[in-house]
């Protein structure tokens, strides 16, 4: 399933995240919206996860659950093939978005659809399925509120659980009342969701195939888990004549006990909730004698650059990942520019660690650098993926890249993509200097006497001065102040 | 067992029930160069609690800033240089969280593959951030000779989230019954230095050092305390640069001048 074309290309070309940064950080409303959601659902997160010992035990076996199946993948995968393919769901491999999508709409087409309900899928937007179907004369409605919303809009999801946080009732109120026909405008949210309500129910009724994502696919038995709140997944999915689920490799669990601990970490961690509305359990298609359910289930599993992420043993650690964005809940660099400054599918800390390995470094090479490295996030990532050991490797593996023994490929595509001479040459410099202390204790001195003229314009602290007032050298470093101080210089024998 | 030493065990710092009359300093090269009296004031408390302090004098830097760079074999070399630099097998004490999450989180991992592998493991497992060796190794016991002061504490993100030092350096604060230590809501919050991060993504940096002194602000308190001094360098610098009249200290410079002032 190794591949260079994995993802589509170029998708994140165009400005960078730091050209980007400033449109969000000028925009008040836009950072009050992402501030007080992420406060809230910070607060919410920490009120479901009091005991630190039973949060430590709880993520300890998610963590577990999702590393053992990621070390049996290809087995697994071919355990879940077989069962889902006994219980009457049809099977399809995509090795890029291209190849989902062309699946997806062959499936549609044979079956004569027109028009579809979806329930939320973060991989139907990496395949940018959508637009892919609506090329081809069908209609695709997303029946998540949030989703419904940014559909409604023309966007992009800002937050992979919570797509249009990015919005407050007021801008919802503006955007219903234009694009809903007949409806009043109106601040009341019971009113505006009782609006959406009744154009989705209409969808639900005449969708001709409903498509979903998965959260955990279950290769014991053969079981679709997905979890939601608004009942539109559970419609989505049995409603339609035809089902339709589209999901990453790297969702497969190998048991059904290894479902509990992560419906128990996933809901806590994303919203904050104990458990969600509604925990779908899809096993297959409608039975002879059964008098509701899709009479046609198929799963799409694709892989999109994620069998290549799979091939390093650090790397595969990003695969553990169940998708609840505490991550970026928690990141300081994302509550302040919002998940459209990322340019990309995947916003946030996780983001920046998947969109480069994805879509390759000379796409995506910026994001690792978006970090302070605060740990916030591994702080609070439900199955203790490394995200700041993550971002490090992969600015190494931009600068400095290693290659995958049998394949003599870069491990992270388009490795070496940020490779700067100025850059190799500053360091190469700073470890003539550090690692001799002579030397060392030479050049501060230096720079004790004479590091004060060094000119607010000069390179770096042109940047550094534009917020913060020039750091001041001392007359005497330590070193000067210890040996005048009578500090010893080495241990007496 | 008190709380601040099952938060020691949790994060694998030593126990106190070896009591050491000999420790390192890690002065840290940017306290060598900006913060000297930091890195001094740091030593002198240490002598204070009766304590040899030996200062080697081959230190430069831990090499967090190759390393976070992606820079790994920069940053292991410089690594080394500190690995012979500390040669005795007694702990080493660093006036910074950072630095100190550097040496002892990520030396064992940078040296994976080396033939220094195993010093690098050890060396790692000696090295403690000052507060939280005053308090859970040595147990300080403070006497506050100063003015009532209000302040406010900054931990550093890795103080926090690598070393586990949390709560020791308000407890030493306690210690001083002329000192009001308010809390600051977004305490656990960055302050946007994050190394490169600082010129590499100049707007976010300044939105967050700005958001971080305007929460300093809300508490009232005239003094910012902090166990790093690559954040004071940020906020401390943002605070000058604005015409803010919040005083930047490290905390170990500010319980030097009021336990043992001359």
């Amino acid at each position: 399933m190794l591949s260079e074309k994995g993802a589509p290309d170029g998708e994140n070309h165009g400005p960078r995240f730091a050209e980007r940064a400033p449109d969000a950080l000028n925009n008040p409303q836009l950072r009050r919206n992402f501030r007080r959601a992420m406060d809230g659902l910070m607060a919410k997160r920490a009120a479901q996860f009091p005991d630190p010992a039973y949060w430590a035990e709880l993520r300890e076996r998610g963590a577990a659950v999702k590393a053992r199946a990621l070390a049996k993948l290809p087995e697994l995968l071919e355990r879940l093939e077989a069962k889902l393919t006994a219980n009457g769901v049809q099977v399809h491999w995509a090795e890029t978005t291209e190849e989902a999508n062309a699946i997806v709409l062959g499936i549609l087409q044979r079956a004569g659809a027109r028009t579809v309900i979806k329930g939320k899928s973060m991989v139907s937007e990496e395949m940018h399925l959508n637009a892919h179907l609506e090329r081809h004369g069908i209609e695709a409605v997303e029946s998540d509120l949030g989703e419904y919303i940014i559909q409604l809009a023309g966007e992009t999801p800002s937050h992979i659980v919570m797509p249009c946080i990015h919005k407050n009732k007021d801008e919802i109120s503006d955007l219903f009342a234009e694009k809903i026909p007949g409806l009043e405008r109106t601040g009341d949210v019971d009113e505006l969701t009782a609006a959406a309500r009744r154009v989705l129910r209409e969808r639900f009724a005449n969708a001709d195939a409903g498509i979903s994502g998965v959260n955990f696919a279950v290769a014991e038995t053969g079981t679709l888990v997905l979890i939601e709140n608004e009942g539109n997944g559970r419609l989505s999915t049995t409603l339609p004549p035809l089902h339709i689920a589209v999901t990453g490799i790297e969702k497969v669990v190998e048991f059904l006990d290894d479902i509990p601990p992560l419906l128990a970490l996933l809901p806590r961690s994303a919203t904050g909730q104990p458990i969600t509305t509604y925990v779908n359990m899809i096993s297959g298609p409608r039975k002879v004698g059964e008098k509701d359910g899709p009479t046609a289930v198929h799963l799409v599993l694709l892989d999109a650059g994620r069998s290549r992420v799979y091939q390093d043993v650090e790397l595969a650690d990003t695969l553990r990942c169940i998708r609840c964005a505490a991550c970026m809940n928690h990141c300081p660099v994302y509550t302040r520019v919002g998940g459209h400054t990322y340019n990309a599918i995947y916003p946030g800390p996780i983001g920046k660690i998947l969109t480069p390995q994805l879509q390759g470094l000379d796409a995506a090479g910026d994001q690792p650098h978006a970090s302070t490295l605060c740990n916030a996030c591994a702080e609070v990532c439900p199955v203790k993926i490394p995200i700041p050991d993550l971002l490090v490797r992969l600015r190494r593996e931009a600068v400095r890249p290693t290659e995958t023994p049998a394949t003599h490929l870069p491990v992270v595509k388009d490795g070496g993509a940020e490779r700067s001479w100025n850059e190799a040459l500053v360091w190469a410099g700073w470890r003539l200097v550090y690692t001799r202390p002579l030397l060392y204790r030479m050049v501060t001195r230096a720079l004790a006497w004479g590091g004060n003229w060094v000119p607010a314009g000069a390179p770096l602290m042109r940047d550094w001065t534009k917020a913060r007032a020039k750091p001041r050298f001392k007359p005497r470093t330590l070193h000067d102040l210890a040996r005048e101080r009578g500090y010893l210089n080495e241990v007496p024998k | 067992m008190t709380t601040t030493n099952l938060a020691a065990m949790h994060t694998g710092a030593a126990t106190p029930a070896a009591r050491p009359d000999t420790v390192y300093f890690f002065g840290t090269c940017l306290v060598d160069m900006l913060y000297p009296e930091a890195g001094l004031a740091g030593m002198d408390l240490l002598r204070h609690a009766g304590v040899r302090v030996v200062f080697p004098e081959g230190q430069s830097c831990c090499g967090q800033p190759a390393r976070n760079s992606g820079y790994f074999e920069e940053a292991r070399e410089v690594a080394r240089a500190q690995l012979d630099a500390f040669p005795g097998d007694i702990p080493i004490v660093v006036p910074s969280g950072s630095c100190a999450g550097m040496m002892k989180t990520h030396y064992p991992h940078l040296f994976e593959g080396d033939p220094d592998q195993p010093r690098a493991i050890a060396f790692a497992a000696r090295v403690h951030e000052l507060t939280a060796f005053l308090v859970n190794v040595l147990g300080v016991k403070l006497e506050d000779k100063g003015e009532p002061v209000t302040v406010t504490w900054h931990p550093s993100c890795h103080s926090m989230r690598e070393m586990g030092v949390v709560e020791e350096p308000k407890a030493l604060l306690r210690q001083l019954a002329n000192v009001t230590l308010v809390e600051n809501k977004r305490e656990r919050e960055c302050c946007g230095f994050g190394g490169t991060f600082a010129v590499r993504q100049t707007a976010v940096s300044t939105a967050m050092v700005s958001d971080k002194l305007a929460s300093v602000r809300e508490t009232g308190a005239g003094t910012l305390l902090s166990g790093d001094c690559g954040c004071l360098m940020n906020i401390g610098g943002h605070a000058e640069k604005v015409g803010d009249g919040t005083r930047c200290r490290h905390i170990a410079e500010f319980l030097m001048e009021r336990c043992h002032a001359q």
